[in-house]
């Protein structure tokens, strides 16, 4: 009961937010709730393979970046007129949400493949480095690119045309990114209930046990994997409407760190958990950096001490019974 | 002459300095029933796991069904009807009974890429997976968490499980471990009634089971075979009696048997 | 081709300096079972600390003297406070907590140092060059590292075979019950070796000082070099270690020296330039990629 009260509160709240924001004139609040939006849907795609199928990914900003990075090119293309190839056939960049976003996520998803191709084979600790030493090794591939803004990132003049919804409206932004992100849910939800979600769940329970059953793992956790990367390049293509720039940085592994930590502080393998760990963190970040320029300092010891002792996260305290996850497998 | 369902020739393992499987060779024909025993670190386990894949061995063959799967993993020679339960329950302690069962069933309906149906109200897995349970005895507890279950209880799921998949070889190790007498006799009864519609290779060190149950039994000692025969013959075997089966042996005590189980 | 002799020695340089933080990182994770982020934390410390002292006394030496004992009593001091309570728990817990111990040591560093770069001049009597062929001139500091290194491999390999203590840590790998029930102080072993490696990532930081700058963030990019290298070598091996941090150095320095100049014989200069600029940065994570397809588990998996 008590987490249907607090589901239907929470969306009560989401849908009303622009107006007290207005109400109360803290309009940056808009941003700052789309912000969350953003890192939620960021935390749903890492808690697919986390959460549900235990594994531990430590570069998923990789594809986040990535995601972003389609958007920028593209719109910069766009917006000075040049064709992005000349060869075979000429094509042009594009402001269109409609082909953009779309494209950011079959680009994440395409690198997810390949990256998880190779680091599927790994497994425990070797997993976690790996990833994180991929995602590196596409921050500097970004860093070098100069044609791009290089180490300085790369500017959006506007943000992606979507139809009839003008986006540089903040407010019809953040409506659509909701909306996105309840579809997201949905389907993860279906998913998730699905014989796809229960051989995930199952790997990530006993994975041997599913291999002498006759899974073949690897496959599974590949497509979950790319299935998570190309969620993550949506979450990639709305940051990089939100801030209207790109940067390297967004592929940085502090970067993975934070997605990581909405995740767990949110409650890992729950359906809800990642959106209240984005609700938590990027709070906690708000609140304390109000206070001082340093809030990292006590950010820091704060994440140690929720991994020590509070580790079911938040939603662990809503949900009464032990949700579907917890404990990734080494 | 009907071709063996399980052939396997010279298996050679070696572990650093020990020889835990040293050309051992045996063959199942279809429908039969047969027993591997031996003593503590005879090479029963590491047999186990070259025959299901998880150990590559260093020599010999393993034919399943008249083809080589020596080089195949585990999960192929499972889809081929390969089926095994675990020295050491694996289950899936956050399902119910019927949830693991139902996985079972769906390991071997088609791929699983499916990602919009609700698998647990299909009945094309839960079904099957009801009669699994009721084949082990297990009908009134499917709706149990796994981990929730009596030790014995789980051992029959293991059973459960291995019948869902639909398989024509059985690789049963040691199901009757940590059994009290009236699940022990509970098993046996099950695996009596398996006998003739699957083929089974029964890894046990209850010699009650052993010998009410086997159609034939293969005798391992440090990683070698000694004898292979019906029970009488090997009953009979003085050599067999004076590794294993003598009053005064290692035989049939409940041993720590830690060391045998190799780390996945 | 005396300047590919240099190349060479720089590649050395880097990976030795990769060999004293992979070693101590590779010991923690094999023995204590701890991945531990904030390894190049202290790697950090170990450097702010020497850049400090330096500056007030104006000797390197006393500022590497210092750095070591202090580092690894922060070492231990961390240990004790918070990776004490994550030896049971799974490496993915174990990577959050110590991703958030960097957080913390960043943004100290930063508050009690300030956001700008520090600045550590090596000692006075290696300021100059070797020419170790004639000829070619050799930075004597840059040689005197990997020297350093060699030793520190020589000693730590010495430890693991031939001393009490080094049976002990592979006792403590291959079977903590059991060394434990056999007597053994687990605990203080715990606190041992991660002091051990604590040291190794203040030399490493501290020699590092003059090369690179000392500032914040200084250790998380070789933490992933780190990483690089242990993937490569097989977690738990120092020999593995070594031989994955000589090849990481090796990669990088070369790659970035030639891969263009390799690239201008195929394609045009402009071209060259970018992509081969591109590709070194990429270099050791195709490499670690490469081994990885070919040895899942590294180069030596030993232990693990």
């Amino acid at each position: 009961m008590a987490r249907r009260a607090v589901l239907l509160g929470a969306l009560a709240l989401g849908l009303a937010l622009p107006a007290l924001a207005a109400l109360t004139g803290l309009d940056y609040g808009v941003g700052v709730a789309t912000r969350i939006l953003i890192f939620a849907l960021a935390g749903l795609s890492l808690n697919l393979i986390l959460g549900y199928g235990g594994m531990v990914s430590f570069g998923h900003a990789a594809f986040f970046g990535t995601g972003a990075y389609v958007v920028a090119i593209l719109s910069q293309h766009a917006s000075l007129g040049e064709p992005l190839v000349t060869w075979p056939i000429e094509i042009g960049g594009t402001e269109s949400a409609l082909i953009a976003w779309p494209l950011a996520m079959a680009v994440a998803g395409l690198l997810a493949l390949a990256i998880g191709a190779i680091s599927l084979r790994t497994g425990g600790l070797y997993f976690i480095m790996i990833t994180l030493a991929f995602a590196q090794m596409l921050y500097f591939f970004f860093v070098s690119l100069e044609a791009y803004g290089g180490d300085d990132g790369l500017s959006i003049w506007a943000r992606s045309t979507a139809g009839p919804l003008d986006l540089s409206d903040d407010v019809q932004f953040y409506y659509l990114v909701l909306a996105l992100l309840l579809i997201v849910l949905a389907l993860k939800a279906r998913l998730v209930a699905s014989r796809f979600g229960a051989t995930l769940a199952g790997i990530r329970d006993n994975e041997r046990r599913m291999a002498a059953l006759g899974f073949p793992t690897y496959r599974y956790k590949l497509a979950a994997f790319a299935i998570s990367g190309a969620l993550a390049g949506l979450a990639g293509a709305l940051i990089a409407n939100q801030t209207e720039f790109v940067s390297p940085s967004f592929l940085d592994w502090q970067r993975s760190g934070e997605i990581l930590v909405v995740v767990i502080l949110g409650g890992m393998g729950t359906l809800y958990g990642p959106v209240a760990g984005a609700v938590a963190y990027l709070l906690l970040e708000e609140v304390l950096s109000q206070w001082t320029q340093h809030w990292m300092v006590v950010m820091g010891p704060l994440l140690v001490l929720v991994v020590i002792f509070a580790r079911r996260g938040l939603w662990g305290l809503v949900e009464r019974e032990s949700p579907d996850g917890g404990g990734s497998r080494d | 002459m009907t071709e063996p369902i399980l052939d396997v020739r010279g298996l050679d393992k070696t572990f650093g300095a020990v020889r835990a499987c040293d050309g051992v060779t045996l063959a199942l024909d279809p429908g039969e029933l047969h027993a591997v025993i031996g003593p503590n670190g005879a090479g029963k386990t590491t047999l186990i796991g070259q025959l299901v894949g998880e150990i590559t061995p260093d020599a010999g063959t393993v034919r399943f069904r008249g083809q080589d799967i020596t080089g195949l993993p585990a999960h192929a020679r499972a889809a081929r009807g390969l089926a095994r339960s675990f020295q050491i329950t694996s289950l899936f302690p956050r399902l119910t009974a019927l949830g693991n069962v139902a996985l079972a069933v769906q390991a071997h309906a088609g791929h699983s890429f499916r990602f919009w149906r609700p698998a647990a109200r299909e009945a094309a897995l839960i079904d099957p997976a009801r009669t699994a349970l009721a084949q082990v005895g297990l009908a009134d507890r499917a709706g149990t968490r796994a981990g929730a279950l009596a030790h014995g209880e789980q051992r029959q799921l293991e059973i459960a499980m291995a019948l869902a998949t639909e398989p024509r070889l059985l690789l049963l190790d040691e199901p009757t471990a940590g059994m009290g007498i009236e699940e022990s006799a509970r098993m046996i009864a099950l695996l009596a009634g398996l006998k003739g519609r699957v083929a089974i290779l029964l890894v046990e060190h209850d010699m009650d089971a052993v010998f009410a149950l086997a159609d034939r039994i293969t005798v391992m000692v440090y990683g070698r075979v000694i004898a292979t025969g019906t029970p009488r013959e090997i009953r009979a075997d003085a050599q067999v009696r004076r590794a294993y089966l003598g009053d005064e042996e290692i035989g049939d005590e409940e041993e720590i048997r830690g060391a045998d189980e190799v780390a996945p | 081709m005396l300047l590919f002799l240099e190349q060479v020695l720089n590649g050395l340089q880097l990976g030795v300096m990769l060999f004293l933080m992979a070693a101590g990182l590779t010991l923690v994770l094999g023995i204590m079972n701890l991945v531990n982020l904030a390894h190049g934390s202290l790697y950090m410390v170990g450097a702010f600390v020497a850049a400090t002292v330096a500056g007030w006394s104006g000797s390197f030496m006393l500022g590497l003297i210092v750095a070591l004992p202090v580092t690894a009593l922060v070492g231990i001091a961390v240990e004790f406070i918070a990776l004490r309570h994550l030896y049971e728990r799974d490496h993915l817990d174990q990577v959050l907590a110590t991703f958030g111990l960097i957080l913390f040591f960043n943004e100290a560093a930063s508050m009690i140092w300030g956001p700008r770069a520090l600045f550590l001049d090596g000692p006075a009597w290696l300021s100059g060059a070797v020419e170790i062929v004639p000829g070619a001139p050799y930075p004597a500091f840059r040689l005197a590292i990997i020297v350093v290194g060699l030793i520190v491999a020589a000693g730590l390999y010495l430890l693991v075979t031939r001393t009490r203590l080094g049976m002990l840590i592979r006792a403590g790998a291959s079977n903590r019950e059991m060394a434990g029930a056999l007597g053994v102080d687990i605990k203080l072993l715990y606190t041992l070796v991660f002091g051990l490696g604590a040291m190794l990532a203040a030399l490493a930081g501290v020699m590092a000082g003059p090369i690179y700058a000392v500032e914040v963030g200084m250790g998380e990019h070789i933490l992933i070099l780190t990483f690089v290298v242990i993937v490569i070598g097989g977690i738990g091996s120092i020999r593995g270690a070594l031989v994955g941090a000589l090849l990481v150095g090796l990669v990088d320095t070369l790659g970035r020296a030639y891969l263009s100049t390799v690239l201008k014989l195929f394609a045009s200069p402009a071209t060259a330039d970018g992509v081969g600029a591109s590709l070194a940065s990429m270099a050791i994570y195709i490499l670690m990629a490469a081994v990885l397809v070919w040895r899942p588990k590294g180069l030596f998996p030993g232990h693990g």
